[in-house]
Order: structure tokens, then sequence, then C-alpha cells
């Protein structure tokens, strides 16, 4: 396995009031928290060296302790529709991957919470990996941080490898990083976290954040949507539409159900009609999503006219539904097909 | 967070390295294959276990490992018999409702099955049953003298007789007929689950025909 690249702790993904902690236990003034903030997330700087408004003194306590923590993409692959994967190191030595995919009017990254995943999906290429670790909020705000399309980025989606509700303390710091005035200042109204529906986590996100939510769902039918996502057998499809509709969620919050059309599974008038009828009530939209094969799996695409058909239909029972582009399919956009081609070259 | 009850440990003791068997009273009523949530007391968020002993046993058992970087699992493994934990109400739907069918297991991914089969409902099963070291083959010898030639024992790191020697997956892999038209359990890690879940569809099984459960 290739060696952590971080000899010290990493400042990048410290919040405000752990900085405070730093600056106290340093014996540093108050404000030098601040500052560091202001270095970390606003000027994005390299090096403890580059701050240049804390005293030299102070820059030498911190650095022998500490290290700024951001880390480069080792890799990107480009699509000819322009989306571009990258790939980074975690501080494990890992690989994790995040997804670029600038658009006409916005530019959305597609960030990894965890490397690999614990949750099995038959769907998903990152389960094949299993689960070798969480990725602390500073791995997580560093996949925008240290991208090189950094300034153009419009929108956050927590969408890459992993479940994040299954990295809650990780995923929370990292969206009051990227939302505090203090950090990169975000709207929340510019980041989607999706979940596959760990419900107590979901309950703290929701009340603790308001970034959006995006609820893989797949299939209305609890057999089968138990078939496709094991997490069923524990959390159910009820339950976690339950939990949504007890919480109050304004005008702001969006909810959106993440539907991936499968080839002759789960696109009948009868899914229609449940996903209408288990929707009812909910403010929200259905984003249908192309299936990006992957190696091994019983599952295939439908054809364009299949989902365009099924998305029609949707709208006619009135449940807002939108087609999702299929972006970088040749690049192995989906999710754990890069890094898990780097995992099995570093196992050799 | 669901609600939370007391129970009292009857018993909490290690039954192989790293791994602890929990007993307290059964106070409700439960399908084999479901889960409850064990919390140490009423402000932290449960982490969920499957139950390993059988429907009408007088006491509930939970099998854990004790992950030394872990919240719940250090600490659990030091309460004594009459201390207190936190538990939800039973839930969970990986239950096994059909009269032929196959499960499999790794490490502690047999809480379920040892709970259905603790329950008389190991007639007309196949376990298959993945343990690096025979003595974490947790539940074995009442597997073995229960099942019979329908149980199979895979032992990755050691050799003993009537055990298979090897990984589930070298065992699936190496089955000249595996049968497509009825139900496979699995459950364990991810890894475990994935990779059974390939071998398995790759020899003909449908997908619908496979229900996992996952730790997490």
């Amino acid at each position: 396995m290739t060696p952590s690249p971080l000899k010290k702790e990493a400042l990048f993904g410290k919040t405000l009031e752990e900085l405070q902690q730093i600056a106290k236990e340093l014996d540093m003034p108050k404000f030098t928290a601040s500052q560091l903030a202001d270095w970390l997330y606003k000027k994005f700087a390299g090096s403890i060296e580059q701050m240049s408004n804390i005293s030299k003194t102070h820059r030498e306590k911190l650095s022998e302790k500490y290290e700024v923590g951001l880390s480069a993409p080792v890799k990107v692959q480009t699509s000819v529709d322009g989306t571009k994967k990258y790939l980074y190191r975690s501080h494990l030595g890992k690989f994790i991957e995040a997804a670029y995919i600038p658009e006409s009017k916005r530019s959305t990254l597609c960030v990894s919470s965890q490397v690999g995943c614990k949750m099995g999906c038959l769907f998903c290429m990152t389960g094949k990996q299993g689960f070798q670790g969480q990725l602390s909020a500073g791995e997580i705000v560093n996949q925008i941080c240290s991208l090189p399309e950094r300034d153009e980025l419009t929108n956050i989606v927590y969408m890459g490898m992993g479940e994040p509700f299954d990295n809650l303390e990780g995923v929370m710091k990292s969206l009051e990083i990227l939302t505090a005035d203090w950090g990169l200042a975000m709207s929340p109204k510019r980041i989607t976290v999706s979940t596959i529906g760990i419900i107590p986590a979901m309950k703290t996100f929701l009340e603790n954040s308001n970034c959006h939510l995006a609820v893989s769902l797949h299939s209305p039918f609890e057999e089968e949507r138990r078939k496709l996502m094991p997490i069923e057998n524990v959390y159910s499809l009820p339950e976690v539409l339950k939990t949504i509709r007890e919480f109050p969620m304004g005008k702001q919050r969006r909810i959106s159900f993440e539907y991936i059309v499968f080839k002759n599974l789960n696109h009948s008038n009868k899914h229609v009609k449940e996903l209408a009828r288990i929707l009812n009530g909910i403010r929200c939209r259905i984003n249908l999503l192309y299936f990006h094969p992957i190696p091994d799996t019983p599952l295939e695409a439908p054809s364009d006219n299949v989902i365009h058909q099924f998305k029609e239909a949707l709208e006619a029972k009135g449940l807002t539904t939108t087609i999702r582009k299929s972006r970088g399919q040749d690049i192995y956009a989906a999710c754990g097909m890069l890094s898990t081609k780097e995992l099995q070259k570093s196992q050799k | 967070m669901r609600e939370l009850h007391t129970a009292t440990i009857i018993h909490n003791k290690p039954i192989a390295p790293g791994a602890w068997l929990l007993s307290f009273k059964r106070t409700f009523d439960f399908i084999a294959g479901q889960v409850i949530g064990i919390a140490l007391d009423q402000h932290t968020e449960p982490r969920l276990y499957s139950i390993a002993s059988g429907e009408k046993h007088h006491e509930i058992w939970i099998l854990y490992t004790v992950k030394q970087d872990g919240l719940l699992t250090p600490p659990l493994s030091q309460l004594k018999s009459g201390d207190k934990i936190r538990i939800t109400q039973p839930f969970g739907n990986f239950i096994c409702k059909e009269k032929e069918a196959v499960w499999i297991a790794t490490g502690t991914g047999i809480a379920p099955f040892a709970s259905m089969f603790f329950s008389g409902q190991h007639q007309g099963k196949t376990l298959i049953q993945g343990s690096q070291s025979m003595e974490r083959m947790y539940f074995h010898k009442h597997f073995q003298k229960e099942m019979g030639t329908s149980y199979h024992p895979c032992c990755s790191r050691e050799t003993t007789a009537g055990c298979f020697h090897g990984r589930v997956t070298d065992y699936l892999e190496q089955q000249p007929g595996i049968k497509t038209g009825i139900p496979y359990y699995l459950c364990g890690i991810a890894e475990m689950v994935v990779d059974v879940r390939d071998i398995l569809i790759a020899r003909g099984v449908p997908f619908s025909n496979i229900n996992s459960e996952i730790f997490f």
C-alpha cells in the first residue's frame, strides 16, 4: 500500500472551533484561529509558511505539529463531453474519486465521503472494493479545494464513493466548513447530500443542516428494492418516507429521489402508480438516471425511449421528473470504476 | 432515534479472541433475522446487531467483535452480569420464509442464521459458514450436529477434518452444480456479500433470488 502522504496532522478540515483550540494549546492569540481559517478556506494556502499575517514564531510552532494537508489529484481522466474524473489519494494511501461535471449554466462536483462502501448495492462499483475507511472532513473538502476548476464550481453533490450518512461526523463537519462564513461560505442550496436512507443519520442531517437531501430510491416496492439495496432490510423505504414527511422542510430545502432506470425492471406502469402513491404529499423531484453498466452485473440500461416514456408517465401523475444526462461514460464515470482499477493495480 | 429500553445483562463473555456473546432477558417477540439497536446510555445513537438467539429463547443473544477504536464495543465488553444497557425494539426484514434456501455467512454474519437455526428453521436449508479459524466458527458444533451434510464450514487459515479449506467464495466456485431456483441469504461484510453475489449471479442465480444483509 502507498504510505500516507501526511507526515503531520492536517490543519485543513478543522472547524473554527478546532482551530481556536489549537491556537489556545499553542499559546497563540485567539484571533489566530480566524486568520488560519482565512488562509485555509479562502486563500487556500498550500503551506503554513505562506500565512504571512501570522508571526514567524507562531508559524514555527504550528509547523512543529501540523501541516496544511491539501492534496492535489494524482490522476485525471477527461471525457469527450467535458466531464473530468479526478483521482485523489486519501491520508491512508487509498484512492478516492471526484467527478467534475461542467454544464452550460453550472458546474457540479460529485465528491466521495468514504473509501469504498459497506452498503453492497447491486448496481454500484464502489461496493466491489468493500469498505476501506472513512474520509475526514479535510479529505472531503480537499476534493473541492484542490480541484483545478475550483473557481468554476457552482454545485457540490455528495454522490461519489461511499454512503455519506455512514460517515456522519466527517460529512457534517465538511458541510460546516463549506457553508460557514469563516469557511468557504457556500450557500447550502448549492449542496446536495445523497443517501440510501440511513434514518438516524438522515434525521441528524435534516436537523442540523440546510443542505438539500437526495434519497436513492430505484424502486417503490420494498421487495424489489431489497434485492437492489440490502439497506432496505434494516431501514425500509416506508420508514424513510415517513421520516421525511414528518420533518418540516421549509421552502428553500429540496428533496429529490434518485432513480436509476434498469431495463425491464423498474419502469412499468405498476412502478409509476406506486411511485405516485408513496410520494404523494412530499414536495419533491424525481431524478431519473442512466445506468452505467459495471462488470458482472445482471442489470442493463434501457433505451433512451424507455426513459423518456417513463418520465412522461411520472409527470402525467403529477410528479416533477427530470432526466439526468449520462455523462463521462467513456471515462468509467460510474462511481468507483477508476479507483477500483487503481486499487487493483496497487495490489498487483 | 428509536425508543430505548433498559435491559439487564445476564452474561457478557468472550467466546473467541476478540468476539463476545452478550445475553439479556427477552422481553419482546421478534422474528429470526431481525436486528436490535444497542447503546450504553440514553443519549448515544444505538448500533445495530442481529439477534443470534432463537425466537422462543428466554434470553436474547448478541454476538459482537470488539473494535479497538470503536465507541461502543470496548466499553460494552467491560460490562458484567447485572449491568444495564439500552436497547431498541427488534426490527428489520432479513427474514427467511422459504422451506428450501441456502444461508451463507462469514464471521459474526452468522448471527441471523444462528437465530433462524435456534428457532428450528434449519430443515431444508443449507448453511455455508466461513471463518479464518475454527475458534471463530461460531456455533459450529450446533450446526454440525443438527444439519449434518447440509452444513459446510469453510476455514481459510486452518485445515480441519470435515471443513473445506478456503473461503466461502472458493467453496462456491468449486461446486459443480449450484441450484439456481432457490433463494440465497447472505450476511457478512460488504466485500463478502458482493463477491458471493457476483459468483452466484455468474453461476446463473437470478439476483431476485439473492437476499443480503450487510454490516455497517
